[in-house]
This record gives structure tokens, C-alpha cells and sequence, in this order.
């Protein structure tokens, strides 16, 4: 089954059904422990199992209010797509935009915030990966190109929280310019000294791995996160055979050397004050 | 039920699915695809052998392997020093799984890096070519960082105070192709394609069924003309008739004076000049959004 034909949003995610809320109403079950848990207790702990600590996901402005503690200014919140190839499958890909617009009331997948962390003013952008699997076109690069530049520009370090499956491609060779152009921005970023965390969450996976999320001063991601290049079923495909397991999860990137950090949700904001607190000061 | 894997769908590169070469007159975007992909096409091997004389191929990334995906090294391009590295598949079956298809592994994005540094150490530009249907999907490649050598490339290759000419001879497959791709110029051989996905996961994840291609190629605007009109890149390089796989000779002379051209403006200008064109080039990359 297709996402493409799907016209509920919501259920768009680009991954596994890991992290989805199964049960309806008060209870939840989770996907780590398998346990029953109480709804309220679940979004009161920052969306974080109270019993086993899975991680389910949280959308783009959870995690700005979460990194900023509610306080944050948006930037470039207008920016929408223009369909560079005016792409279209069951649906064409404006009504698929417009439909996305309008029940998550963003304009594309990413919001760009300022805001404090400890003594430092820092840009976030964040992805939102009910918004066509978090994926990334014109907007996106834009957006976070833009946040970038800010960042040069005020010397404020930069952080990027990424949830995504990758380049979009209903925005064809757009979107996979972005990846050049993100990366061409951070060289800049490099050159005069800011620094910038970059933070993975699940799953992150495709052109945006390939690209600005692994182009951290740091790269830390939340426990179990799912990240990689190719996906999993692609690569089971390919060499047909069984991954094995936590094969692409937070873990194994850590082992591999990937990551200086897999940090837990609660730990993130004091993580980064004190990341920046040494980078900085 | 669990969902399928968007991700992995998306990024499906399909190293396997290579159609027949036999042109259809139904799509052109497609009849190019098939073009690109054609048994008979020539090589990154092929060109450097009749644009360059003294081409000295240099091997390994210093810090695991030497992956035969990416051919590299120096040579003189009209007397000129130039580093020329390609994306190579091989010809016949032995060659191709040496080769791995033409599928990059970490290790060859970062010989690739390797010697463009060398290049931007001694002054001497970097001349790519791109020919694969995607950088490798496998246990070996994700466990060895290809995520993090692509990206790796893109922020330095940005970097790089040499003049770099890509020129896209056959398959330019997604995150796989830009990963040698970011450049001051951007050639793309007439029968050649570039774009974020093969035209065969488009159409599973669209119409779940690769065969309807045909239908992916035209919707993804992948072809030369499609991108030289959104900006992306900057000239298209006539094939001798029928496609390069006629008359490599006339493919390659075709070619040698595209690059000449681009070798000669670009040559006039200073390291920050050349840093700060790169930049530009992709800053403006591309202007879809409004507001
Ligand atoms: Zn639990």
C-alpha cells in the first residue's frame, strides 16, 4: 500500500508503525514495552514510555517548545512550494500541498525558530514528519539556508532537529539540489566558527542523512532512532537477506562511530546549553 | 499490517532493474533513461582515455579500501594538469561486479575527496564524471558511513579553491551522483538523466509498479533540457546521432569541447572567486517557493 493514495494525513510517516499510538482515547500501548499506559502520563513525560523510556515521536513545534521552553520567535513561516515540476501521480502534487497546509497549518515540512537555550541564542529548525514523510523540496533547503545565513550573520549557533525520509520527490532534481545547497551553506558556517548540533531523530533517512544531518559540530539522536541512507527495505532488497537487529537504530551509528551522542529527550536541552556553553564562551 | 517503508521505497535505487536498451519513440524522457543506461555507452574510462594523455590512476581512500566504483587520478587535458575522477561501471559481467554496477561504496566517495583535495593542494582543477544508478544500498556501505561520506563531500567540495567541472555522461542516480557533484559547472551529456530517484522506484511508489517508468520519467523532469530551464545546470552536450554509444571518438571530441570552454572562463578566476561562484550557483538552487 502507497502513502501516495492515502488522502488522510497523519498516517504519512515514512517508517515503521513502531511509534504510531495504537489505542485510542486514554490509553496507549507501547511499542517499546508493550505495556498499557495512560495517555496523560505519556504526554506529561514529554511523550517518553514512563515505564520502559521509548521514545515516540513528537512533531515540529513539540520540539521547539521542548528545546525553548515554549519561547521562540518563527521565521520565514510563508514560505510554501511552488511545484517546480508540476508533479503529478493519484493526485497532483499542489492539491497534495494544499491538502497538508491546511491540517497541519504549516506551509511545508520544517518551522525555523529562535529563541534561548541556557545564555545562548540559538536558530532551530525542525521538521515535521507528518508533512509528506518530513521530506525535503525547495522549502526546506530554503528555509534552513536562510537559518544558516542567520546564524553567520548574528555568530548564533544553529541547531537542526531532523525527522525525515529524505529528499521529496515529487520535487524532483529541486529537491536534491538542496542537499548541495544546505551543505554549501554549513561550509560557510565552518569557516567562521559557529557551531552547529545536529540532532536525529526517527527516523532520518535519504538525502537529508546524506547531507546537513551528518554535517554536525556534533551528531547526537534520540535512543532507537532509525537512521541511515538507503532504507531498510531497500537494502533487504538489494542483498536479499534479514538485517540484523537495531541494524541503522541510534546504537549502531553510535558503535560505528557515527554519532558523538545518543542522548535521551529529557537530557536534549541541557545537552545543548552546556555543547554550547563550550563551544561559545 | 505495518506500514510499508516509505523511506527505503523512496530511496530504492533498484540496482537491478536496468531495462532492455531497446528505445521506445513513445517517451523521450525515457528513450533517454534507456539511453543512458545503453551496454554500448562509453564510460567515465572511456572518455578520460581520449580527452587526456598521461592519466595515472591513484587508488584508495587511506583509511579502508580502494572501491573500483570510482576510478580517479591525474592526467593532461590539452597539456593541462587536470584530477579526473568517475563514476565507472564495468562492461562485461566480471567487470560489472567488480565494479559493483557502478555503485559507490563510503570508501569510494571518500578517495573521490581524497583526491579533490590533492587537486585544491597543487592547484589543479577537478574534472568528475557521473555515471551511476545510485550510490550503494547494502549492510557494508551503511555500517562504513555512506550517509556521512556523501554529506562530507557536499560541504567540501564547496570548499574547494580549484575550478570543478562535472559533466553527467550517463546515470546521474540521486544523493549517489551529487556526491561528486557539486561544481562550478554542470555538463550533462544529451542522453544522459539526472535525478532524485530512479524512474523505476518512482513508479513503484507512485503506480506500485516499476514497469510504469516510462510514466516516472516524464513526471520527474529528468532529462537535460528539463533541468538546463529550472536553473540546475548549465549546458547540455550534444551526442554524435543516435547517442554516444555510435562513435565514442565523436562522443568524447563532443565533450573535450564542452570542457574546454568551461576549463578556459573558469580558469580566469581567483580561488575565493571560484569558491564564491560554486556558492552562488547553489544558493540560488532552485527559487520554487513563494512568500
Ligand atoms: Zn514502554
Amino acid at each position: 500500500m502507497s502513502w501516495f493514495k492515502r488522502d488522510k494525513p497523519g498516517v504519512d510517516t515514512p517508517s515503521d508503525a513502531d511509534r504510531t499510538v495504537r489505542t485510542e482515547g486514554l490509553w496507549v500501548k507501547c511499542d517499546g514495552c508493550k505495556q498499557i499506559i495512560f495517555r496523560q502520563d505519556l504526554e506529561d513525560n514529554r511523550r517518553v514510555c514512563p515505564k520502559c523510556g521509548f521514545h515516540f515521536r513528537i512533531d515540529a513545534r513539540e520540539w521547539l517548545d521542548l528545546i525553548f521552553e515554549g519561547e521562540w520567535t518563527e521565521f520565514d513561516s510563508n514560505l510554501a512550494s511552488t511545484d517546480p515540476m508540476q508533479f503529478a501521480d493519484s493526485k497532483p502534487y499542489k492539491a497534495r500541498l494544499a491538502g497538508m497546509q491546511q491540517t497541519l497549518n504549516m506551509k511545508d515540512a520544517i518551522l525555523s525558530g529562535q529563541g534561548k537555550i541556557g545564555n545562548h541564542t540559538v536558530n532551530v529548525c525542525s521538521m515535521e514528519l507528518k508533512f509528506i514523510g518530513g521530506s525535503m523540496g525547495a522549502v526546506m533547503g530554503e528555509k534552513i539556508t536562510r537559518a544558516v545565513e542567520r546564524s553567520i550573520e548574528n555568530r548564533q549557533p544553529l541547531v537542526i532537529v531532523s525527522a525525515t525520509g529524505g529528499a521529496r520527490m515529487q520535487e524532483g532534481a529541486v529537491s536534491l539540489m538542496q542537499m548541495a545547497k544546505i551543505s554549501s551553506a554549513l561550509m560557510r558556517l565552518d569557516e567562521v566558527g559557529v557551531p552547529y548540533i545536529s540532532v536525529l531523530t526517527d527516523p532520518t533517512t535519504g538525502g537529508v542523512t546524506a547531507s546537513f544531518a551528518m554535517l554536525g559540530d556534533l551528531n547526537i539522536a534520540e535512543p532507537g532512532a532509525l537512521i541511515g541512507f538507503a532504507g531498510p527495505r531497500v537494502i533487504e532488497q538489494t542483498i536479499r537477506q534479514k538485517l540484523p537487529e537495531g541494524f541503522q537504530r541510534s546504537e549502531f551509528l553510535l558503535t560505528h562511530g557515527f554519532l558523538d551522542a545518543v542522548v535521551k529527550r529529557h537530557d536534549i536541552r541541557d545537552f545543548l546549553a552546556r555543547s554550547f556553553d563550550f563551544f561559545v564562551n | 499490517m505495518s506500514n510499508p517503508d516509505i523511506t527505503a521505497r523512496i530511496h530504492a535505487l533498484h540496482p537491478d532493474s536496468a531495462p532492455a536498451p531497446v528505445a521506445t519513440e513513445s517517451n523521450p524522457a525515457y528513450k533517454k533513461v534507456q539511453l543512458a543506461r545503453h551496454p554500448k555507452r562509453p564510460h567515465a574510462l572511456d572518455y578520460i582515455e581520449r580527452l587526456c594523455t598521461g592519466f595515472t590512476e591513484l587508488h584508495g581512500d587511506r583509511a579502508y579500501g580502494d572501491d573500483l566504483a570510482i576510478v580517479g587520478g591525474y592526467a593532461f587535458f590539452d597539456d593541462q594538469p587536470v584530477m579526473v575522477i568517475g563514476q565507472q561501471r564495468g562492461r562485461d559481467t566480471k567487470q560489472k561486479l567488480a565494479r559493483n554496477f557502478g555503485m559507490p561504496k563510503p570508501e569510494g566517495y571518500r578517495k573521490a575527496m581524497r583526491l579533490m583535495f590533492m587537486a585544491d593542494k597543487f592547484h589543479r582543477p577537478v574534472i568528475t564524471f557521473i555515471d551511476t544508478p545510485g550510490a550503494y544500498p547494502g549492510i557494508d556501505a551503511e555500517e562504513r558511513g555512506q550517509a556521512e561520506a556523501i554529506a562530507y563531500n557536499l560541504r567540501e567540495m564547496a570548499r574547494l579553491g580549484v575550478p570543478v567541472i562535472v559533466v553527467v555522461i550517463g546515470e546521474g542516480g540521486s544523493g549517489g551522483a551529487l556526491g561528486m557533484g557539486v561544481g562550478n559547472k554542470i555538463l550533462m551529456l544529451e542522453n544522459s538523466y539526472y535525478s532524485v530517484i530512479s524512474p523505476e522506484s518512482c513508479a513503484a511508489i507512485i503506480w506500485r509498479d516499476s514497469a510504469k517508468a516510462e510514466l516516472a520519467a516524464a513526471a520527474l523532469k529528468l532529462t537535460g533540457p528539463d533541468l538546463l530551464e529550472r536553473g540546475i545546470i548549465d549546458e547540455i552536450v550534444p551526442e554524435p546521432p543516435g547517442g554516444a554509444q555510435e562513435d565514442h571518438d565523436a562522443a568524447a571530441a563532443l565533450l573535450g569541447d564542452s570542457i574546454r570552454k568551461a576549463l578556459a572562463e573558469l580558469s580566469a578566476m581567483t580561488p575565493k572567486e571560484l569558491v564564491d561562484h560554486r556558492y552562488l550557483k547553489f544558493r540560488r538552487m532552485a527559487p520554487f517557493f513563494e512568500g
